[in-house]
Formats: C-alpha cells, sequence, structure tokens
C-alpha cells in the first residue's frame, strides 16, 4: 500500500536523474554547432532543473491530482458571482480543430483570414449583446477588461482636457473594480447601499462632483438585484460628466433582455469565462473584451480587428489596424488567447440570440426557485434572504441568526458542504452582509441538483441543532481536512525546493 | 477570547473601536464584536509613529482570512506608540482585544473629544 506521504510528493521529488518520458529520434539533417544558431549570451549557462520522470509517473501523477479537485464536471457548483455553468464538450472539439489550434501567432493576416473573421464576428456578437458598437478583444481577464476601461476613461478625459481624480464604485463592488482604480491613478470613493439593496442615489448624488471621472458598476449588483435606479444613476453619472461603466461580472442575468449600451453605459467589460462558457482555469488563459460608446472608440487599444470590402469581386478581406493615434496602446503581446474566442463564438453561434435569452431566464429562474426552496421552514429561520426581493442570477442569504441559535458560522456550513458532494457557495461577500452567503445556481443545473442542495442546506442546520461539533471540524470526506487558513496567510510556505 | 465583552473601563466608538483615556493621552483598539466579525486577524499595518490622525477616519488596515478593513479612529491625536508586537503575532488582536491586543497609544488633540463616544451600555445596546 502507498504511504500518505508518498501520495503527495511533487513532480520534483518523483524525479531521479536519467529518467525520460521522451527519447528523440536521430538527428536526419546535418548537425550544426549551437554557436552558428543562437549567440552564447543569448543561450542559459546550464540545464534547466526540469523533473527527470517516466511517462507513466507522469500520467499517474497529475491523474491523482486531478482526482483532487472539485470541478463543474464533478458536481455542483454554486459560487455566487462567477458563474459556475457547465461548459459544453463540443467547444472543447471546435477549439481543438487544426485550422484553430494550429495556428501560429506570428502568422501574417493574410493567411489568417478564417481566424481574424471569426475575431471580428465575436467582436460584432458581443457588440449587439453590450448595445455599444466597438469591442476590443485584447483585455485577457475580466480584471484586465476593468483596467482597459479606466485608461479608457482617463483617456477620454484627458482628450477633452479634463484632469479628474476620483471613481465612485459601490460599497458592495467586487474587489476588483477599488483595485482597479488604485491602480490606474485615481482615488477611490465609496457610495453607499439602500435597504432594498440599490445604490444609495442621494449619496451618489453627493459623491458625484465635477473631480469624478466614472463610475463603475454593476447590474445587476453584487447582491443579485436589478439595479431600480439605474435611469436616474445614469442622468447623475453623465450630469457631471464622468464615464459609466459596466462590470460585465453578473451579464448572465439579462443577456437578450436588456443592454447596458440602453441603459446609458460607455464601457462594458465581458467575462467569457462567466457567460459564455470558457472553463475557469487556475488564472488563464482567460478573456475580458470590452465594449465602447462611439465617443470612447478612439482610444480602443491596438490593434484592432477591421474588415476591409473586397475589391474586383471578392470577399471581404479582415486586417490588424495599428493606425489609431489616440489608442491606450497594447495590451498585451499578440491578438489575445483565440482558443478562448472560439469557444465563446461557438457558445454564441450554438444557442443564437433567442437562446441567449432563455440562458438568462432560466438563469434568473433556477436562482429564484433555489431562494423559495430554501426561505421554507427549517432554514429560511437561520439563513434568512439579505433582501426581500424577487432576484436575478444569484442571491444573498446571512448566517448571522444561524450563528447565534446554533453555534455555526457560514463557513463550517460552507465547510460541511464539501462532504455532501456539493461545492459551497461564495461566503463572507459581499462585505455589506453579515456572515453572507452568496448563491448561483446558474441556468446548467436541474431541478433534481436544486432541490438536492436545499434539502442538504436543511441537513446540515437539522445535524448542527444536536451537534454543532459536525460542522465546526468539517470537512471529513475530502483529500485534505480543514485547512488552517489562518496560519496559511500569516506564515505561508512559498517556497519548494526543486 | 471566546465569549464576548465589553469592559467598563473603556469608551466606545460606533465603527467598533475602543479608546482607554487616561488624561491627554489614550489607547485604542478594536472591540470583541469588531475582531468575531472579523475572523481569525492575518495582518496588522502598523501605521507611522508621529502620523496625525482624525476622529471618524480610518488611520490603518487590518487584514483577516475574510477581508481587508478599515480601522477608524475613535479621537483625534497624534500617534506616540505602535503594538509592533502584532506584526509577528496578528491573532493577539483576536485573543486578547482589550489588552496585548491593543493597535496604538495617542496623544490627543482634544481630550473633550471624548464626550461624543459611548460607554460600554451604550455600545452593547448597538449590536443587538
Amino acid at each position: 500500500m502507498m504511504r500518505a506521504s508518498d501520495d503527495r510528493l511533487t513532480i520534483y521529488e518523483r524525479s531521479r536523474p536519467g529518467r525520460r518520458a521522451f527519447v528523440a529520434p536521430l538527428l536526419d539533417v546535418p548537425e550544426r554547432a549551437l554557436d552558428e544558431l543562437l549567440p552564447p549570451e543569448l543561450r542559459r549557462s546550464e540545464a534547466p532543473r526540469l523533473p527527470e520522470v517516466a511517462e507513466p509517473e507522469i500520467v499517474r501523477h497529475y491523474n491523482r491530482l486531478s482526482r483532487r479537485n472539485f470541478d463543474l464536471d464533478t458536481g455542483f457548483y454554486p459560487l455566487g458571482s462567477c458563474t459556475m455553468k457547465y461548459n459544453p464538450k463540443l467547444h472543447e472539439r471546435v477549439a481543438g480543430l487544426p485550422g484553430h489550434a494550429r495556428l501560429h501567432p506570428l502568422q501574417d493576416p493574410s493567411r489568417a483570414q478564417g481566424a481574424l473573421e471569426l475575431m471580428w464576428k465575436l467582436q460584432q456578437s458581443l457588440g449587439e449583446i453590450a448595445g455599444l458598437p466597438h469591442v476590443s478583444l485584447q483585455p485577457s481577464a475580466g480584471s484586465h477588461g476593468e483596467l482597459a476601461g479606466v485608461l479608457l476613461t482617463r483617456a477620454y478625459h484627458e482628450d477633452h482636457g479634463d484632469r479628474r481624480t476620483k471613481v465612485l464604485t459601490p460599497d458592495n463592488a467586487h474587489g476588483t473594480n477599488p483595485a482597479t482604480v488604485t491602480m490606474a491613478g485615481y482615488e477611490v470613493v465609496k457610495v453607499g447601499t439602500d435597504e432594498r439593496g440599490n445604490v444609495d442615489l442621494d449619496d451618489l448624488r453627493a459623491k458625484a462632483t465635477e473631480d469624478v471621472a466614472c463610475l463603475m458598476l454593476t447590474n445587476p449588483s453584487t447582491v443579485g438585484l436589478f439595479e431600480q435606479g439605474i435611469e436616474e444613476i445614469e442622468r447623475i453619472v453623465h450630469g457631471v460628466g464622468a464615464t459609466l461603466y459596466y462590470d460585465g461580472a453578473n451579464l448572465n442575468a439579462i443577456m437578450g433582455i436588456c443592454r447596458p449600451g440602453d441603459m446609458g453605459f460607455d464601457i462594458v467589460h465581458f467575462n467569457l469565462h462567466k457567460s459564455f462558457t470558457q472553463p475557469h482555469g487556475g488564472g488563464g488563459p482567460g478573456a475580458g473584451p470590452i465594449a465602447v460608446a462611439e465617443r470612447i472608440e478612439p482610444y480602443l487599444p491596438r490593434p484592432q480587428v477591421i474588415v476591409r470590402e473586397g475589391t474586383n469581386g471578392s470577399g471581404p478581406r479582415y486586417d490588424l489596424d495599428y493606425d489609431r493615434p489616440k489608442s491606450i496602446g497594447r495590451l498585451r503581446g499578440f491578438q489575445g488567447n483565440y482558443g478562448v474566442f472560439v469557444r465563446s463564438y461557438a457558445y454564441i453561434r450554438s444557442l443564437g440570440a433567442a437562446g441567449l435569452r432563455e440562458v438568462s431566464e432560466v438563469a434568473v429562474l433556477n436562482a429564484n426557485y433555489l431562494l423559495a426552496r430554501l426561505q421554507r421552514e427549517g432554514v429560511a429561520e437561520y439563513l434568512p434572504a439579505a433582501y426581500d426581493r424577487i432576484c436575478k442570477h444569484e442571491f444573498v442569504l446571512s448566517g448571522t441568526p444561524m450563528k447565534r441559535a446554533l453555534g455555526i458560522k457560514t463557513l463550517d456550513l460552507a465547510k460541511r458542504l464539501l462532504d455532501f458532494g456539493v461545492h459551497p457557495p461564495t461566503v463572507y461577500f459581499p462585505l455589506i452582509v453579515d456572515e453572507a452567503l452568496l448563491i448561483e445556481p446558474t441556468e446548467t443545473e436541474t431541478k433534481e441538483t436544486l432541490d438536492r442542495f436545499a434539502d442538504i442546506v436543511a441537513e446540515i442546520l437539522r445535524e448542527a441543532a444536536e451537534d454543532p461539533e459536525l460542522a465546526r471540524n468539517a470537512p471529513y470526506a475530502t483529500p485534505v481536512r480543514r485547512l488552517d487558513e489562518a496560519q496559511a496567510a500569516r506564515h505561508p510556505v512559498v517556497r519548494q525546493a526543486m | 477570547m471566546a465569549e464576548a465583552s465589553y469592559p467598563d473601563d473603556l469608551l466606545y466608538h460606533s465603527e467598533h473601536d475602543w479608546a482607554r483615556v487616561d488624561g491627554d493621552t489614550a489607547t485604542f483598539g478594536i472591540t470583541w464584536y469588531a475582531q468575531d466579525a472579523l475572523g481569525e486577524v492575518v495582518f496588522f499595518e502598523a501605521p507611522k509613529l508621529g502620523a496625525q490622525i482624525v476622529k471618524d477616519e480610518s488611520y490603518t488596515e487590518v487584514e483577516s482570512v475574510k477581508a481587508v478593513s478599515d480601522v477608524i479612529a475613535p479621537l483625534s491625536g497624534e500617534i506616540i506608540e505602535v503594538n509592533t508586537a502584532l506584526g509577528d503575532q496578528p491573532e493577539t488582536i483576536n485573543e486578547d482585544p482589550y489588552g496585548e491586543g491593543w493597535l496604538i497609544k495617542v496623544k490627543l488633540a482634544d481630550p473633550s473629544e471624548a464626550e461624543s463616544l459611548m460607554d460600554a451600555a451604550a455600545y452593547q445596546a448597538t449590536l443587538a
């Protein structure tokens, strides 16, 4: 039997000198001296320290690691604000076609017409969904899209001789919003939330001054509610000459139903890994495209994918346009993570406009169904809804009564859910709700899955009433038991000997 | 400290800070409620000695496993001492919020500001 410690070895600890997974074939071209091929100053002085492991050991190592993951192909994953919807396998097949997968990033545009056409058409589709005509696919994450948006705002104001210093964000905003504002050199000013869960309009009026560059907002908001004052918000923000920025984190609730551009937003970012089925990965590769209004267009990143009408009866020609003197410049190397574009374009074309609308309708229906199931007797008295309203694609519960009556915290409930094979919802966010649980079921889950989740939550509360220690020490059924998160943050071990 | 407590010899600010006033100096910290709501504190951003702080405004941050939070000054003044031991052991804020977990000492700009703070009973009433 394998010892527990063997099971936890890193790939480097499995390394033995001389072991190989791949043996290069004999050279069938004349050998040339290294110096002829690459000057010495560009070559490393010693061999890289790569693990030396045989192929079966590599396969077993990573297969073992993969089985310790919890993912969407394993079970229900209602992680609020993250839109963990199922990612259709068809998209992997399409993205894996040689014409997509083997494209070289340095290919001349004239030889990559199909790829540029796909990017152009994805831009058109995203622009239509956002209600804003001009799109850049360059930003490579949601946070990167935010940064692009705030840099565009600054470029717009400066081009109009206007130096502004502040950006407004709601007090329930994603942490990336204030972080982006700070990165872009602006001062963050927080706007309050009223008791209905909307932006506090009086507070917004007081803080929307002539030195405000932008308001960053998500709609529906981070508490899963449609921003009922959006038209008045638009008037206030544009009234002081600021831009209105749409964080696309919650776009899954409104696709094909209403459009940020029609609400008056100037800049929108999309999270292709949320609404548009790009698998969520450990930090990438991702895409966070942006769509902007006419007046922001001159500042978009360079180059832009463009189309020119064909001449002499030939079809349209796609190209990269670098001639953009007011552009904020390049945001990344090459043209972005192309495989991501293929998957999201496949998704949009598979569903079509009516299908995307149905996605949002079912996402909202599922969230409201699950909310209603969780507001029955046995759960509601411990986990009341933070706002008594019809929700959009997600909703917030407060664990405060549970903590008082049963002596278990939201964190304990979350950890105990793991033992039932369910990924916990987002916890302790948004910050404005005490002991918060943010639950987003998405449209790809069945009624049976939602019922089972509600039953599991009720079961955990019942067992906590008898023995709170059960939840306090959970999980029990996972590859590792409860981690000491505080100790990990206080004394992190960040080096691994190789 | 597992059980909630709010010592009678302290003054309290609505943003869950306490002040122990001694003539024209005072010691500041966060309340039992604040440390419990934050969860396990993992980092205390030590403010600079000599810095001027203003009542009701943030003078530093604490980070817990849940979030980074501003710490609000209950009174105005100049920082004359910082609890540097918290750098290595921020958990002291959870374990002993009114004792070893104190944050800073301040030379008060206007001791009469203390009249606006709450006593233990009034503060506890706001938590109910």
